[in-house]
């Protein structure tokens, strides 16, 4: 039988309809998922269209359970009120929900990530005198530590956004965590992929490096390496990212983000 | 029988905010006390701690407008939120002024209400092991666990000389009922020295009884209470509008430009004396529009519903 969903497209993939597919396509075996702003909005919403129905949205506004009937332009946007399951205070959100292990992944952004899976969310720069400040912290410390995974979303590739060291540590890898003190490791496995506009990579070992697991469409093994800030391991298979279908980008376009507001 | 707390707003605020005084706003994208934040600007106060996780379009407005000297905060928003180049202007390039900045987590700043509400002397979070946030903070401290369990790091109270919050409504006594994204509104007027909420309705005493669940904050932990609807906008109050998003993308280019919002605060606060002139000054037509439908659609079913009858809800 033809499947007209199955059908390709062609967006670039440095493109947020490609970013996006690539993300929501690491939802399938997952439960309860953290999301945040942005690209994750997108991933979250097109995962319940078409992978995982029963995808369980949980915000750090205190949000659990959404079932947005339009796309939340903010994770404290009235449509994740409406129809939600619970809203919580942050106090119950963030102590018990979050620190208490009910996460299974998190996503987060960073301005840059380092080869171990720690993350920059607050300077480019010196921290006394910043080139660029950006937003902090937020919850992203909380989220790295305590969910199970962490699925993190790049923009760009490039040896500044994946840098040989961070100009500042905002959350830090297991590894990290274990350089200062053992015994405060957590039991969650800290970044588990990082989706960038060339590459899918991975993270299997938790006190391991970020490997190259997957190139996309037009994009060589020797491009991901030569755009990453440290030599990056390669994994024992690489495979080419598989491209959105059609239907997937039509349902980012005309049912999820018609403003365009993430599309960008 | 109970004494009224109800004040008018430029009464509460020069009554309880004065310079040099710490001041948390608190309201997590939702229940933003612009209204509050106004009229703080409009009195030149000076000197001022801001307390607030996520400092946004209201925290620019108040540096901007000189009032800040330091800025207690866990995440500088952006995108959707608003671009902040005011504070970006202070932080990056100390423009006009530095900007002192005190920086936690979000939980951590949860954690610094919570042990400032029940009067902690610190509260343990598993965060920050690993990260270089303690090392530019060194309030955020590691100890040992007395049970013998691993190092945790601690965090210490946050106790500011008044919040200000914002809610659905309240009745004169101070009882203050608020519902949607509550954040860690409870927890901010619990750890403060003086509260001033501001609401969209004041309501008989019969009406929170009705839903005592919806009181977050109870009246012995208010000092103000002040009747200013729409005092959110831009952002939302679930009920009874939607959030502005076209005000929160224009004020990108406002915040630009140091001299656009110079004039932006003279237009929009100085010379509008209240928030009804504020809300003249949007303009009837794009003000309904944000409004919802009737108001409390659960709470005003409760009063009505007759208690003899078995109820049908789970």
């Amino acid at each position: 039988m033809t499947d007209a969903s199955r059908v390709l497209s062609d967006v670039p993939p440095s493109s947020a309809e490609f970013l996006a597919c690539v993300a929501a396509r690491q939802l399938a075996d997952k439960h309860r998922v953290f999301a945040g702003v942005g690209l994750p909005t997108l991933a979250v919403d097109l995962a319940r269209r078409t992978i995982n129905p029963d995808l369980d949205l949980v915000y750090e506004s205190g949000v659990c359970g959404a079932a947005p009937g339009a796309m939340a332009e903010g994770i404290a946007d009235s449509v994740l009120v409406s129809g939600a399951a619970a809203v919580l205070p942050m106090a119950a959100l963030f102590g018990y929900v979050l620190q208490g292990g009910h996460i299974d992944v998190g996503f987060l952004g960073a301005g840059q990530v380092d080869r171990y899976g720690s993350l920059n969310t607050s300077i480019i720069g010196d921290w006394k005198t910043p080139a660029v400040r950006l937003p902090g912290s937020g919850g992203a410390v909380e989220v790295l530590r305590n969910a199970r995974e962490c699925i993190v979303v790049l923009r760009r590739h490039d040896p500044d956004a994946l840098p040989l060291e961070l100009d500042f540590c905002t959350s830090p890898s297991p590894v990290r965590v274990c350089a200062e003190d053992v015994r405060m490791v957590p039991a969650g496995h800290g970044v588990s992929t990082v989706i960038t506009p060339l590459a899918v990579l991975r993270r299997p070992e938790k006190f391991g490096e970020l490997e190259i697991a997957q190139v996309h469409p037009g994009t060589s093994v020797n491009d991901v390496r030569a755009a990453t800030g440290w030599p990056i391991r390669v994994a024992a298979t690489v495979t080419e990212t598989e491209r959105p279908t059609v239907e997937e980008v039509r349902l980012l376009r005309e049912e999820i983000d018609v403003v365009r507001l993430y599309l960008r | 029988m109970t004494s009224s707390k109800v004040l008018d707003l430029p009464t509460a605020v020069s009554r309880y905010v004065t310079d040099g005084a710490t001041v948390a706003f608190e309201g997590f994208g939702h229940l933003i006390p612009f209204a509050a934040a106004h009229e703080v600007i409009r009195q030149r106060r000076r000197g001022l701690t801001l307390c607030r996780m996520t400092p946004d379009l209201l925290a620019d407005q108040l540096i901007g407008a000189g009032c800040v000297s330091r800025l207690v905060a866990s995440y500088f928003a952006s995108g959707s939120a608003g671009a902040l180049y005011e504070i970006r202007r202070r932080v990056e390039n100390a423009d006009p002024d530095p900007l002192d900045v005190e920086e936690y987590s979000h939980y951590g700043m949860v954690c610094r209400y919570q042990a400032g509400a029940a009067g902690l002397p610190f509260f343990p979070l598993l965060s920050y092991a690993g990260s270089d946030i303690p090392a530019v903070n060194p309030d955020i401290k590691k100890v040992a666990d007395p049970y013998g369990g691993p190092a945790i790091y601690v965090v210490p109270p946050l106790r500011p000389d008044v919040t200000i919050v914002h809610a659905q409504r309240a009745d004169r006594d101070g009882n203050v009922q608020m519902w949607g994204i509550v954040g860690v509104q409870q927890e901010a007027a619990y750890a403060a020295r003086r509260v001033i909420v501001t609401v969209e309705e004041i309501v008989e005493d019969p009406v929170v009884r009705s839903a005592p669940n919806r009181t977050m904050i109870p009246a012995h932990k208010v000092d103000a209470v002040v009747h200013c609807p729409g005092g959110a906008h831009p952002s939302y109050v679930l009920d009874y509008y939607v959030r502005d998003n076209a005000f929160y993308r224009e004020w990108t280019a406002i915040s630009r430009d140091r001299r656009q919002l110079l004039a932006w605060l003279d237009h929009w606060v100085d010379r509008a004396p209240d928030r009804a002139a504020y809300l003249d000054r949007l303009g009837p037509a794009r003000w309904q529009r944000l409004k919802a439908g009737p108001v409390p659609i659960e709470p005003s079913a409760s009063l009505r519903r007759d208690v003899s009858t078995p109820g049908g809800e789970g």
